[in-house]
């Protein structure tokens, strides 16, 4: 495979350098490859899945990156791969200064202190067996915070009291929680550490919509009081663009396009973000009666076997001779956006 | 007399669970007409999929059972037929759409069979014949290559493919009434655009009436012409599409407006979300169903039960507060 590795300029542009936040996370050509075996006895690779296949983007203190894409453009993998809950192939994670693809487990652990997740599954995520006080405490404990009894208890209240729950609450089992209830809890245990970065793997995709909103404005309020950053991982367009500074989408293991909220919502560059964001019809009548519809054809393509040049080609409604063939470079335009398309060089 | 093609009237649900009965189905009425597509739109335990179930006579029993209402169908009462009579109208002339493909597919036969079998059975075409006409339906649906797919697997096929099946097997007897129960919520979003554009389609040129059931105000907007709102197992606000998002009236439904994100909305805006946690159906309480989470409730919500009433031409809301 040739290897038409996708560069993205370093964020030295006159817009990017206008944020004065510092940089908190830099991720570099970043490939979480999966080798597929076949045979019982005789394991043997047949085949690897490019999950993750070269991205790159960063991400400033108090700042939020949506990421996004269909089923299987490994958006959930890069979140993975960026706290090494997940083994990178390549790349490097540059993370509050220091490479930590390099870091041994000694190291990688004290820095998980630093980066935490939350996860999709607010019934599969919690152990059932626990109380909520020892839920959010493990971390305290496993890091040796909780010598002094009155200090962890004061900090366990604290923190249910920062996700919006009753310090009473630490005494009851997950199974007497509600859907967003649990999610706070999963909330307050990524808190617990006192990190810089959070990964949120669609954290509000398996709530009630009436409950996202609540959670949604927790992710909101934390972000402000502590500095929080966020990297977003959801296929929701609409909650994205609510939550997020900066977006990337994802197709199939590459980053086709990277912008702020607004130039991409507004003007979406890349054929498939025009798609995908057609494809979301908008909670008002008045609005979809009015609406131009493009409907783009067929389906995500297997990563086993991505399709040549321009992996979005096979349902391109542009495409020519040349996405067939040649990759298309992520080609930043110096505004702090870029753009994987050979029909929009920079 | 109303011409409704289906009028249900009155229906209400009841499970038995270890933790009492519950009524999942609370006295529910609506019409739909032919040509028409409906969205019921709620969020898990409003009733929507129970709703959905019981027009089909679906409801496991027990612990399940249809305790009282009528659901005429096309001058027939679903209801008070047995078990050979709906299963005559089952997949004739009212089909079902479910939300995973996979689960309702039977992984070994081909999919053209599954397609035929309908065809077969309540037609009586002979096999040759209907499995003609599940490749017909499998090019109708726009799956390429059908005559070679018919002979397929439902693993062969991808989500999207197998949903495609799946309103081809609906159709293949014509239904007057196609019952989607989030038929997409599987799916990824290119291919809930297709789907649901190809389901409509293919229901108005048929001149079939749609009932799409889904919690997607999105979607609702984008396919609906009208809307039935539930909450707590009954209908809270029901409207045309159109002046259900222009005037949103039930506290549920502008609530439920205002906490989600929009695509074209204002960015700055925060989110107020319906405080609470959604209703527990074996403990709800004696008057409205949203009384608990609604700012708006006084006294006579919480121990009085709203009755639909018209508020504007075919527009009405269950609630006693005036907004």
């Amino acid at each position: 495979m040739s290897e038409t590795t996708a560069v993205m300029p370093a964020p030295a542009g006159a817009a990017a350098s206008a944020d004065p936040r510092p940089e908190i996370l830099n991720v570099r050509d970043l490939k979480v490859h999966f080798p597929v075996y076949r045979g019982v006895i005789v394991q043997k690779q047949v085949a690897t899945v490019h999950a993750v296949d070269g991205v790159s983007f960063s991400l400033r203190r108090g700042e939020t990156l949506g990421l996004v894409g269909e089923s299987g453009c490994g958006k959930s993998t890069t979140g993975l791969a960026i706290l090494r809950m997940l083994e990178p192939t390549a790349g490097s994670i540059v993370f509050e200064g220091e490479d930590i693809t390099k870091f041994d487990r000694s190291r990688m652990r004290a820095m998980r202190r630093r980066m935490q997740m939350v996860y999709q599954d607010p019934y599969g995520s919690l152990n059932p067996r626990m109380r909520v006080r020892d839920i959010i405490g493990e971390p305290l404990q496993v890091h040796g915070m909780d010598k002094d009894p009155a200090e962890y208890r004061d900090r366990i209240a604290a923190l249910l009291a920062m996700v919006g729950l009753l310090p009473d609450m630490a005494d009851r089992y997950p199974h007497e929680f509600s859907g967003g209830q649990r999610q706070r809890i999963g909330i307050a245990r990524a808190l617990a550490l006192e990190p810089g970065l959070i990964v949120c793997d669609e954290p509000v995709s398996a709530l009630d919509v009436s409950i996202q909103a609540q959670v949604v404005n927790v992710f909101m309020d934390l972000q402000q009081r502590m500095g929080l950053s966020y990297v977003f991982v959801a296929h929701d367009l609409a909650v994205v663009r609510h939550i997020s500074d900066r977006i990337a989408v994802m197709y199939l293991g590459k980053i086709v396009e990277i912008a702020s909220r607004d130039d991409l919502y507004r003007e979406p560059l890349h054929p498939y973000t025009q798609a995908l964001l057609a494809a979301i019809p908008v909670a008002d009548a008045a609005v979809e009666a009015k609406r131009v519809r493009l409907v783009v054809s067929g389906e995500v393509p297997s990563a086993l076997a991505p399709p040549s040049g321009c992996r979005f080609h096979t349902r391109c409604p542009h495409a020519n001779e040349r996405c067939r063939t040649e990759e298309p470079p992520l080609v930043g335009s110096g505004d702090g956006r870029a753009v994987a398309c050979h029909l929009h060089p920079a | 007399m109303s011409s409704a093609l289906l009028s249900v009237r009155g229906l209400t649900t009841r499970f038995r669970t270890e933790r009492g009965t519950v009524t999942a189905v609370d006295d529910v009425s609506f019409e739909v007409n032919s040509g028409e597509t409906v969205a019921i739109v709620g969020e898990s335990g409003s009733g929507k999929s129970v709703t959905a179930l019981s027009i089909l006579r679906l409801i496991p029993d027990p612990p399940g059972k249809i305790v009282s209402g009528e659901i005429i169908f096309d001058g027939t009462d679903l209801v008070k037929l047995d078990d050979k009579g709906i299963r005559a109208i089952r997949g004739d002339r009212i089909a079902m759409i479910f939300q995973e493909p996979m689960s309702s597919l039977n992984p070994s036969i081909t999919v053209g069979r599954q397609i035929a079998e309908p065809v077969n059975l309540h037609r009586g075409t002979p096999w040759g014949k209907a499995l003609e006409r599940a490749r017909e339906l499998l090019s109708l649906v726009r799956i390429p290559d059908a005559a070679t797919r018919v002979s397929a697997y439902p693993h062969q096929f991808s989500g999207g493919m197998r949903q495609r099946a799946m309103i081809a097997m609906a159709l293949a007897c014509e239904p007057q009434l196609i019952i989607a129960d989030e038929p997409t919520t599987a799916l990824d979003v290119t291919v809930q655009a297709q789907i649901l554009d190809l389901l409509q389609d293919l229901s108005r040129k048929a001149r079939s009436a749609l009932i799409l059931i889904t919690h997607d105000l999105g979607v609702v907007a984008r396919y609906a012409d009208r809307v039935i709102v539930m909450y707590g197992g009954r209908v809270v606000e029901t409207a045309p599409a159109a002046d259900l998002y222009a005037r949103p009236s039930h506290p549920y439904t502008r609530g439920l407006m205002a906490s989600i994100p929009r695509l074209d909305g204002d960015t700055g805006r925060r989110l107020v979300p319906i405080e609470g946690q959604p209703p527990d159906l074996s403990a709800l309480p004696p008057g409205c169903a949203f009384a608990p989470r609604c700012r708006q409730a006084n006294d006579q919500c919480r121990a009085e039960r709203p009755v639909l009433r018209e508020i504007a031409p075919k527009h009405f809301k269950a609630c006693f507060v005036d907004v």
